[in-house]
């Protein structure tokens, strides 16, 4: 490439940075303004910060219920697809089971498919076929926890299986030799080598199902609402509490950002199945 | 090998949710496709009408804008995602000071959770509340009314959509870059061929394979795109930005049209599916026989 200015690069991404980070930042200055002042001229520089859309976000007994909700959620997604997917992997990896190329592809099918088409059969299915007694799984924790199992299960077990294929099989043979049975040859040996990738693969799901709206919105009516499906409900209010709305949005925002700064250099990878790497 | 036993038990739990939960919902939607059911309609029972929601759909003029309008903000995100991406991908490319911040800073769009994307770009375009509608009224006197005139409200869904994804793009790209060869340029510069031939002749076929894999990838999350477009716009004004999973969760779902409602889901399926399958065939997978 023809030497440039490495000054002017700077510049160009300090203007970029401005772009991306920009709308977050009026996001937290909205959050921050009393409602009168958000109709006056928009200021860009805030002088004075007002806490009292957080402070009442935050005391909301609702609010807080959805968020309670959205982290058991999220927790439990995210510890159901990364057990399964290792159970799994170790599985097609080790083991000759008969049209494992097959299985293995088909569940990557099961993520293509757009979420919105799946919301008329779960929301029936949820109302009224998979009822025990007086228990259906519309609304319930454990329901949405199942049912992001579906897109997020797939992913983890795409994004774990160069992990486990990755550990030598002589390891797996040498503790066999040594007398270890099959469960503590996964425990002692595998468990331990593959936990740098199984914090990967379980950060990403969480924060997928963190941000999942969608499903949310149609499959829960009252208890097991989460942030998202709170944050939407603002809306259709038609906006009379704007800061209150992007108080809720940083909120949702939080766990993300602390997640990012974490996995910061994984995201990529994640976001496309592995076929990039960095 | 061990027993095969013990690989189908681990494999067991797996296969049980997906089976339930991905194929079992999957059936249903698609047996309940060929029947009317209406459960507050007129009917309330479960009839089976052969294929005649489907002869339905085909005429069903809100359904057919609302695919129209989903590859249109396809085409026009996407497009755009892959040129700005990578021209951002080859800034990166040179060294500079703070080059790993301002990558951080680029990345972080990517796990913004939509709805929160959403609600932040409806903050800024609002009239009244928005920074943008304030500012373009002053500095150049045009009016932006996101609520009210459809072509502004589609292009602020695909410049929201740019914001969040374009990142994705350039730091695949990147990868790609960074993963050629530098003997082809060094070479190419020595025999003074110009930047445009390097990009044409050198860099564009060497990094096609990441390109097409990008657009892939982006085409299938745009075409889904719904909670994003519902938070800024909510579909509207109209049906201007009525996106297909939109239309299935607030114009399709809450007529509890069942079975007709299951027709659009496994059409819509269908059209993903086997556009997934074309572009997978047509554009991905044949570099994978080349090396």
């Amino acid at each position: 490439m023809r030497p440039s200015n490495p000054w002017l690069n700077v510049a160009l991404w300090v203007i970029l940075s401005f772009t991306t980070l920009f709308p977050i930042y009026w996001l937290f200055v909205i959050s921050v303004k009393p409602a009168v002042d958000l109709f006056t001229t928009p200021s860009v520089i805030l002088d004075t910060v007002y806490w009292r859309n957080y402070v009442e976000v935050f005391h909301d007994p609702t609010l807080r219920r959805y968020m309670t909700n959205s982290l058991i959620v999220s927790t439990g997604n995210a510890v159901l697809c990364s057990v399964l997917a290792f159970m799994a992997c170790y599985a097609l990896s080790r083991y000759d089971i008969g049209g494992k190329e097959n299985i293995f592809f088909w569940t990557i099918t099961n993520r293509m498919a757009p979420a919105a088409v799946f919301l008329l059969p779960f929301f029936l299915l949820f109302t009224k076929v998979f009822v025990i007694g007086d228990f259906k799984l519309y609304d319930t924790r454990i329901g949405l926890i199942l049912l992001y199992s579906t897109f997020n299960l797939p992913f983890a077990i795409w994004t774990l299986r160069p992990t486990i294929d990755g550990i030598p099989r002589e390891l797996d043979e040498a503790a066999t030799v040594d007398g270890a049975s099959t469960w503590q040859t996964i425990r002692e040996v595998i468990w331990p080598l593959a936990k740098p990738g199984l914090a990967v693969t379980f950060i990403l799901i969480w924060v997928f199902a963190w941000n999942e709206f969608l499903l949310a919105a149609t499959l829960t009516s009252f208890n097991a609402r989460t942030i998202t499906t709170g944050l939407s409900e603002y809306v259709t209010t038609t906006g009379t509490e704007w800061g209150k709305m992007a108080a809720i949005s940083i909120f949702t925002l939080i766990p993300a950002l602390i997640i990012f700064s974490m996995v910061q250099r994984h995201i990529v990878a994640g976001l496309t199945f592995g076929a990039v790497k960095e | 090998m061990r027993s095969n036993k013990v690989g189908w038990l681990l494999l067991t739990p797996t296969l049980l949710l997906l089976g339930v939960f991905g194929i079992l919902p999957f059936i249903y939607v698609l047996f309940l496709s060929f029947h009317q059911w209406n459960p507050f309609g007129a009917s309330p029972d479960r009839i089976f009408i052969w294929g005649n929601n489907f002869r339905r759909l085909v005429f069903d003029g809100e359904f057919l804008l609302s695919i129209w309008v989903t590859l249109k903000f396809a085409f026009f995100a996407v497009f755009s995602e892959i040129v700005i991406g990578y021209l951002l991908a080859q800034l990166f490319m040179r060294e500079f000071p703070g080059r790993a911040v301002f990558r951080t800073i680029h990345t972080l769009p990517l796990i913004v959770a939509p709805i929160v994307v959403g609600s932040v770009w409806r903050l800024m375009t609002t009239p009244s509340i928005g920074i943008i509608p304030y500012y373009a009224n002053q500095l150049f006197g045009i009016d932006i009314n996101i609520g009210r005139d459809a072509g502004t409200a589609f292009m602020f869904t695909v410049i929201m959509d740019i914001w969040h994804w374009t990142p994705l793009v350039t730091l695949t790209l990147l990868a790609a870059l960074l993963s050629l060869p530098k003997e082809p340029f060094e070479q190419a510069q020595i025999d003074g061929a110009s930047r445009a031939q390097i990009f044409w002749h050198i860099t564009l076929p060497m990094i096609r394979p990441a390109i097409l894999a990008t657009v892939f990838i982006r085409l299938m999350d745009a075409l889904r795109t719904v909670d994003e477009v519902w938070m800024l716009t909510g579909g509207g004004p109209g049906a201007a930005t009525r996106y297909i999973g939109l239309h299935i969760w607030k114009v399709v779902f809450p007529k509890t049209d069942y079975g007709y409602g299951s027709a659009i889901s496994v059409i819509v399926l269908y059209l993903t599916l086997v556009m997934c399958w074309m572009l997978y065939v047509g554009l991905v997978a044949p570099r994978n026989k080349g090396n």
